[in-house]
């Protein structure tokens, strides 16, 4: 698998580390009751399909992307710095 | 002349003889010969046994689908089994070996193993070696007994035990278009591609290209076909923007077009040329993907196939076209197809008496009629092979008529001699690559193959025979086609060189299997017949894939290649449904046998990296044992002559309580933390409070995973308002830095920090003891370093031996303590100087296992206590866990099942026995050295105690502090220790820190 890292380039799997599920946000701890946090940290989505997950560029820049990789096909769809906020 | 070399013809050079061995005796061939052409030249058919009936066995096919004559090449001291005789070019000094027989290839005893016939039937293992319920071989004990036995007699090929001295290498290349499979639709492909200016890579298997042309007879735009290959070969290879591989085997095919092949750079010549590997990997990454992979024939099925002597049509074809070897003298061909006209053809003009031409179908095409006219054999239609004679060469054939629609055979049997047949069963395309990258094979009743579907677009395209097409014509305006859409370029049809071929019939025959009497194999290298495949569906496996698995059907290292369309036939026949609704087996890497070391290539011994601190050469100058703490390495102890590992940490760490001892602190996670935003951030990871900290000061600090359970800790030195120093613990520093810069990135983008991991940068080294103070006296120059200007947790600035450090008044042992960091380069120079001044105090170097038994006695954590399991409050940290402020992991660490009195948590045991504890070691309440006890809990860190002179440890137990002062069992049967304990604080030594503070 290839990431096309926006800083670095595309580069190889093995470059990266795969830092969970970009779908969920973290809750406000102000706000958020038990349950939103459960839904945090154990809850996930297991989609066939494209999905939005963290990937690290732990070989290279270090910075965290969001990768939107299709989970049958392995493809990769899309690729933003995690830091920008939404994938385009 | 060898006895079977024809008068001219073929691509072998005549005028370069090659001398090898096969077991031990003298051959001679031509360059260009394989091993097997150059065998079958000397007239030799025998080439191995098979696999379980030790039968006799010769060539079958002409490519790396060759199922039986698998031999073992020797190179010096390596041997290398089961390598296909068609896959070995002969050069000199080439030794091969025959496999599977004993005493010799003419004379094996394991041949008995025929005359038990059907025992040896799918399953057998299964169901005679499983012992009986009870008994000392019940079970599959009893086959764990036999099994050693029969694995001597079964298999192919011996490995060595001799290390390869060969050197592998990998390769990675990126290509536009990567083509498959060197025959006239790749070449045709290659070349509208890099004509398209796209680069292109070009892999041919065989050692060169050319393919079907080389051995077809065709001519292609009026030259003989061989000829063109070779000049259209020629020009692609000039190109710049063309590689073009020769043997080498494109055998993986992973996703986003990685595909994985195999270069076989050095195995045609005695060595490899200088600077070459035996073996190169290549990783081949590629834009698009042509598969021209061709197909491979596939033989019929009928009773005494496997007789040497048999062999497939389209590789007699090959002998006689490509090597200008005669396979027999007087040979039959027996079909179900019009493909295997050309080849009785072609060997009738190479000088072999072709004596008849048997063919299941009644009606014939004109052309090959025509063919069959031209041989001048007696043409059998509507007839069948139903037998085969000869021991250990074939000697003739039994043909009965057949009517190919019931399937019945009838009339007179009547025998005709020959010494070879050749067979054909029709084409399967080689869609292999295909299949892995994906795509479900789908059955074509016409063509009665299975063929790949359409591409899907993104990925592949293919040309030629893998689709199912089965003339050169087609092939080689398929193949422009495939590498002008590869190339990006509209798909237009244009001129591609006239082709003159006979005009066959492409379609086969339905017929796969004759149904005759006698053992008929399907995989001929794992011995499976038809009897085995319907013995399975009677004792009910259906499914494809579990026939697969109860047969070995397919499993051998030619991984079906000429059996898998058979076997599913005949399963397809024996559940009464078409070979269609069967569906196909998937696929898998590798399609061809790839060797391990290729795969590894420089990759080899020691892997790992070592990492360093700059004091290491002195700790092992000064006798350490260096222990591995992750990839560091780290003093265990600094061992005096004489003393054992237990006794030189007694030593060490009693001098460190009576004196002063220095440890290398190197190790530890080191992460700059800067920003406006730093005290902040700091607040959010800890659970403890950061933003307070005055400057030059540091705070121990604990961090929590967001799910509330403990992640590491360590201290933080507050260097300046927005400048942190955070460490951590020697194990955890990659993982902390990656929780810290998921945080940034993730939750709190807006966060004006920055993280630089700095571990690397700085040396450290910790002094402990009543004297440290003194050591650092007399070397600290710039700063005092007396008790009110280094407090306990003060930060102070100077210079050792002229380097700067940094010194933090810190305590892990207990005692009055520093850490003395300075940039990594002065490591070495500050270390010693440190040992220099602390030389008149006494100074000692201490390893991990005295900062083990120091810690222990102080009852401080670390990572076997932090365990992934344990809380805040396991670990009675709570007195670090804010209120005031939300931290990671504070919504989550009070939960249910987190907080209850049963946790296990943090305790101190002493051994009452007097006898050492054993980390790992259970806690039970009751129980015996016998009975195990229920579990209340583990021990995590033991030592024997120099302070207290008893062995203690820490263990996490149940209830944790209810139990202080009770007494309950150590347990460690593995190591047999049982013993009793008293369960104390984990507080042993010194609880009111009065020797830190001072």
């Amino acid at each position: 698998m290839l990431i096309p890292c926006p800083y670095c380039g595309p580069r190889d799997l093995a470059e990266y580390t795969y830092q969970g599920d970009a779908t969920r946000a973290r809750p406000d701890p102000a706000t958020a009751g038990q349950a939103a946090w459960n839904a945090y940290v154990y809850e996930r989505a297991n989609p066939a399909g494209p999905h939005r997950e963290h990937w690290q560029h732990a070989g290279g820049c270090r910075a965290h992307l969001v990768v939107t990789r299709d989970t049958v096909s392995h493809a990769v769809l899309a690729v933003a710095p995690a830091r920008a906020g939404e994938p385009s | 002349m060898s006895p079977r070399r024809a008068a001219a013809g073929g691509l072998v050079d005549r005028d370069r003889p090659v001398r090898f061995t096969f077991d031990g005796r003298p051959y001679t061939g031509f360059a260009g010969d394989t091993l097997a052409s150059a065998l079958l030249a000397s007239g030799v058919t025998l080439c191995g046994r098979s696999f379980k009936y030790h039968r006799p066995r010769g060539v079958f096919a002409a490519g790396l689908d060759e199922p039986n004559a698998l031999v073992t090449v020797l190179r010096g001291a390596v041997r290398e089994p089961n390598v296909p005789a068609t896959q070995i070019e002969i050069h000199p000094g080439l030794r091969v070996e025959s496999q599977n027989r004993y005493p010799s290839l003419a004379y094996d005893v394991g041949a008995v193993n025929q005359l038990g016939g059907p025992l040896l039937a799918a399953g057998f293992y299964y169901k005679t070696f499983m012992g009986p319920v009870v008994g000392p071989l019940r079970g599959t004990r009893f086959w764990m007994l036999c099994e050693k036995a029969i694995r001597r007699a079964a298999g192919l090929g011996r490995a060595g035990r001799e290390p390869d001295p060969a050197r592998y290498e990998r390769m990675n290349a990126f290509c536009d278009v990567l083509v498959v499979g060197a025959g006239p639709a790749g070449l045709e492909a290659a070349e509208a591609a890099a004509k398209a200016g796209k680069r292109v890579i070009l892999a041919e298997t065989e050692p060169a290209a050319g393919g079907s042309a080389l051995w077809s007879g065709e001519t292609i735009g009026g030259t003989p076909a061989a000829r063109w290959a070779q000049e259209r070969a020629a020009r692609l290879a000039a190109m710049d923007n063309v590689r073009l591989l020769t043997r080498t085997t494109v055998w993986g095919y992973y996703d986003n077009n990685v595909l994985a092949a195999l270069e076989r750079v050095g195995d045609h010549g005695p060595a490899a040329a200088p600077g070459e590997p035996r073996h190169r990997h290549w990783t081949v990454r590629a834009g698009r993907v042509v598969l021209a992979t061709g197909a491979l024939e596939r033989p019929l099925v009928f009773p005494g196939n496997d007789r040497p002597g048999v062999m497939l049509a389209g590789a007699a074809e090959r002998y006689a076209v490509q090597y200008g070897v005669l396979p027999a003298a007087r040979l039959a061909v027996f079909t179900n197809n019009d493909g295997a006209y050309r080849a009785a053809a072609a060997l009738a003009r190479a000088g072999a008496e072709v004596a008849a031409i048997v063919d299941t179908r009644s009606t014939l095409s004109d052309a090959a009629r025509a063919l069959a006219a031209e041989t001048g054999a007696e043409l059998l239609s509507g007839h069948a092979v139903v037998a085969t004679a000869g021991r250990r060469a074939l000697s003739g054939i039994t043909v009965q008529a057949f009517e190919a629609a019931g399937g019945r055979l009838s009339g007179p049997r009547r025998a005709i001699a020959v010494d070879g047949l050749a067979v054909s069963g029709g084409w399967s395309p080689a869609l292999h690559l295909a299949s892995q990258a994906g795509a479900a094979p789908v059955w074509d009743e016409t063509r009665q193959a299975f063929l790949p579907p359409q591409p899907s677009g993104r990925g592949w395209l293919a040309a030629g025979a893998v689709l199912g097409t089965a003339g050169t014509a087609e092939a080689l305006a398929e193949g422009r086609m495939a590498g002008r859409r590869a190339a990006g370029q509209r798909a237009a049809r244009s001129r591609v060189p006239a082709v003159a071929a006979p005009a066959l019939d492409p379609h086969p025959a339905e017929v796969i299997a004759i149904p005759a009497p006698g053992k008929a194999f399907v995989d001929l290298q794992h011995d499976v017949t038809v009897e085995d495949i319907r013995l399975a569906h009677r004792e009910g496996f259906v499914a494809a894939e579990h026939v697969k698995r109860y047969t070995t059907l397919g499993m051998a290292t030619d991984q079906g290649k000429t059996s898998n369309v058979p076997g599913l036939a005949v399963l397809a026949a024996a559940r009464g449904k078409p070979l269609g609704a069967l569906g196909t087996t998937r696929f898998r890497p590798p399609y061809a046998p790839v060797s391990l070391g290729a795969l590894a290539a420089e990759r080899y011994g020691h892997l790992r990296p070592e990492r360093l601190t700059p004091m290491h050469d002195w700790h092992v100058d000064n006798g350490a044992r260096m222990e591995d703490a992750g990839l560091w390495k780290r003093p265990m102890i600094y061992g005096q002559p004489g003393e054992t590992v237990a006794q030189a940490y007694v030593r060490e760490a009693g001098r460190v309580r009576a004196a002063v001892g220095i440890i290398d602190v190197s190790t530890l996670g080191k992460i700059a933390v800067k920003g406006p935003d730093a005290a902040a951030f700091l607040d959010r990871v800890y659970t403890n409070t950061f933003s307070t900290l005055p400057v030059g000061k540091a705070r121990y600090g604990l961090m929590l995973r967001e799910d509330g359970l403990a992640m590491d800790d360590g201290t933080t030195w507050r260097l300046g308002q927005d400048d942190f120093l955070m460490t951590t613990t020697t194990a955890n520093a990659g993982k902390v830095m990656q929780h810290l810069e998921y945080l940034l990135d993730v939750a709190w983008p807006d966060m004006k920090v920055h993280l630089t991991s700095v571990t690397d940068q700085w040396a450290g080294a910790a002094l402990a003891g009543p004297q440290s103070r003194a050591v650092l006296a007399a070397c600290v120059t710039g700063t005092a370093v007396d008790n009110e200007t280094l407090p306990f947790m003060g930060i102070v600035r100077g210079a050792i031996d002229g380097a700067p450090v940094t010194i933090c008044r810190l305590s892990f042992s207990g005692e009055r303590a520093y850490e003395v960091y300075c940039g990594a380069g002065h490591g070495l120079a500050v270390w010693e100087a440190l040992m220099e001044a602390g030389a008149a105090h006494g100074i000692v170097p201490y390893g991990l296992e005295a900062l083990g038994a120091l810690r222990i006695e102080k009852g401080h954590v670390t990572g076997a206590e932090i365990d992934g399991r344990t809380t805040a409050r396991d670990l009675h940290l709570d007195w670090m866990l804010s209120k005031k402020k939300p931290f990671v992991g504070a919504a989550m660490m009070d939960r249910e099942g987190l907080t209850g009195a049963d946790r296990h948590r943090l305790v101190g045991v002493v051994a009452l026995d007097g006898r050492p504890l054993g980390g790992g070691a259970h806690i039970v309440e009751r129980g015996t050295a016998e009975a195990l006890g229920e579990s209340i809990g583990h021990i995590t860190a033991c030592c024997y105690s120099p302070a207290l002179q008893r062995h203690i440890g820490l263990a996490l137990v149940r209830g944790g502090k209810a139990r202080h002062g009770s007494r309950a069992h150590v347990s460690d049967p593995l190591r047999g220790r049982f013993g009793p304990v008293e369960i104390v604080s984990h507080h042993f030594f010194d609880p009111e820190g009065s020797r830190m503070y001072g």
